[in-house]
């Protein structure tokens, strides 16, 4: 179902994800969380942000627990573990986030 | 754990013209999700998919060769190489991409888990191998 | 009366490339595109033979594979011309007819 953002139409596919990457703005992601009656924060945007920055470099989607590891690596333990990232994304740091970064769905998610 | 089980995943096709590498890409990286000891050997063609510098700008073609310098992240222990492919091609270990691995708990780390082999040691290496998925 | 021959495939994994060249006139063209682009690569075991065709024969390969499969421009063999597509219809035209070695 295609969603509207700020005036423009954005294609989706079946699950809810952008159906091309390259047309993702931030507004995409307010939109989407507005949809899922998520407020998002500051903390919310350092992970959509390492999203896309961990897919500008891999070309991937990471698995949940991929993505865990990175951020612990990058932002510090207190935030690469599941209880902080499920706190933000309740429907799964893996899919919701990366539904919000204009990422595809993670490759091993079910 | 004796449930641990060693997979081996066989790469002999280029990246680009059959399905094949990213096919085995991908059930490495869904597989993933199964703790298992994982190693990846690369051997004729294959060798190729770990040539770095590749730019499909000018092609339809996704670019996935960076994907595989995230498979230190996905578990993937090794990534092994038939030391006669590379030459059978004109290619050395300096033509390949870099993987770095990392232990998250014991903080254990490897610069590159990229390594050539002789063909004793794929024959040795495979031969030890519970699983052997071939692509 | 000249040709144009198309090789896909690898020269490590199949013979395509060398039946074009076995199977070719002289004065005639053979293009590398797709894993045929890997022929046209320096320090192989396939790079005599692609020698050897380039005395009478003119060899080509497809840039835009080149680029994906991450040949570097110094790694290509002397005397084997890169094309872009524009390129590729020119060679088309060029000859009488295209032959594809599959």
């Amino acid at each position: 179902m295609p969603i509207e953002v700020n005036g423009k139409t954005f294609e989706t596919d079946e699950e809810g994800y952008l159906a091309n990457i390259n047309e993702w703005e931030p507004g995409v992601a307010e939109v989407m969380a507005k949809e899922d009656e998520l407020d998002l924060t500051d903390e919310h945007w350092d992970i959509i942000n390492f999203l896309r920055e961990y897919y500008e470099e891999y070309q991937i989607a990471p698995a949940v627990r991929v993505l865990t590891k990175a951020v612990g690596k990058k932002m510090g333990k207190d935030k690469g573990n599941s209880k902080y990232l499920y706190g933000l994304f309740p429907y799964g740091p893996g899919k919701q986030a990366c539904r919000y970064a204009g990422l595809p769905k993670p490759t091993g998610c079910v | 754990m004796s449930d641990i089980k060693k997979f081996m995943y066989l790469n002999r096709r280029a990246p680009y013209g059959t399905i094949y590498a990213w096919e085995s890409l991908e059930v490495v990286l869904i597989g993933a999700a199964f703790d298992q000891e994982v190693s990846l050997i690369f051997m004729d063609d294959g060798v190729f998919q770990l040539v770095k510098g590749s730019d499909t700008s000018q092609s339809d073609m996704k670019n996935f060769m960076p994907t595989y310098r995230t498979l230190g992240d996905y578990g993937v222990r090794h990534l092994y190489v038939d030391k006669a492919s590379l030459e059978a091609r004109g290619l050395t270990q300096e033509d390949l991409i870099e993987v770095a691995w990392e232990d998250f708990e014991t903080e254990e780390e490897v610069d590159n888990i990229v390594e050539p082999v002789d063909a004793d040691q794929v024959a040795q290496l495979m031969a030890e191998s519970e699983v052997v998925f071939s692509f | 009366m000249a040709d144009l021959h198309t090789v896909n495939k690898s020269p490590f994994e199949k013979n395509s490339l060398e039946a074009a060249i076995k199977f070719s006139l002289a004065g005639s063209s053979i293009l590398l595109i797709e894993d045929g682009v890997y022929g046209a690569m320096k320090g192989t075991v396939a790079e005599d033979m692609v020698k050897g065709a380039l005395g009478d024969r003119k060899v080509y390969a497809l840039k835009s594979d080149v680029m994906a499969r991450a040949i570097k421009a110094d790694r290509i063999i002397d005397g084997i011309e890169l094309v872009d597509y524009t390129g590729f219809v020119d060679l088309v035209e060029a000859n009488d007819k295209v032959q594809a070695w599959l």
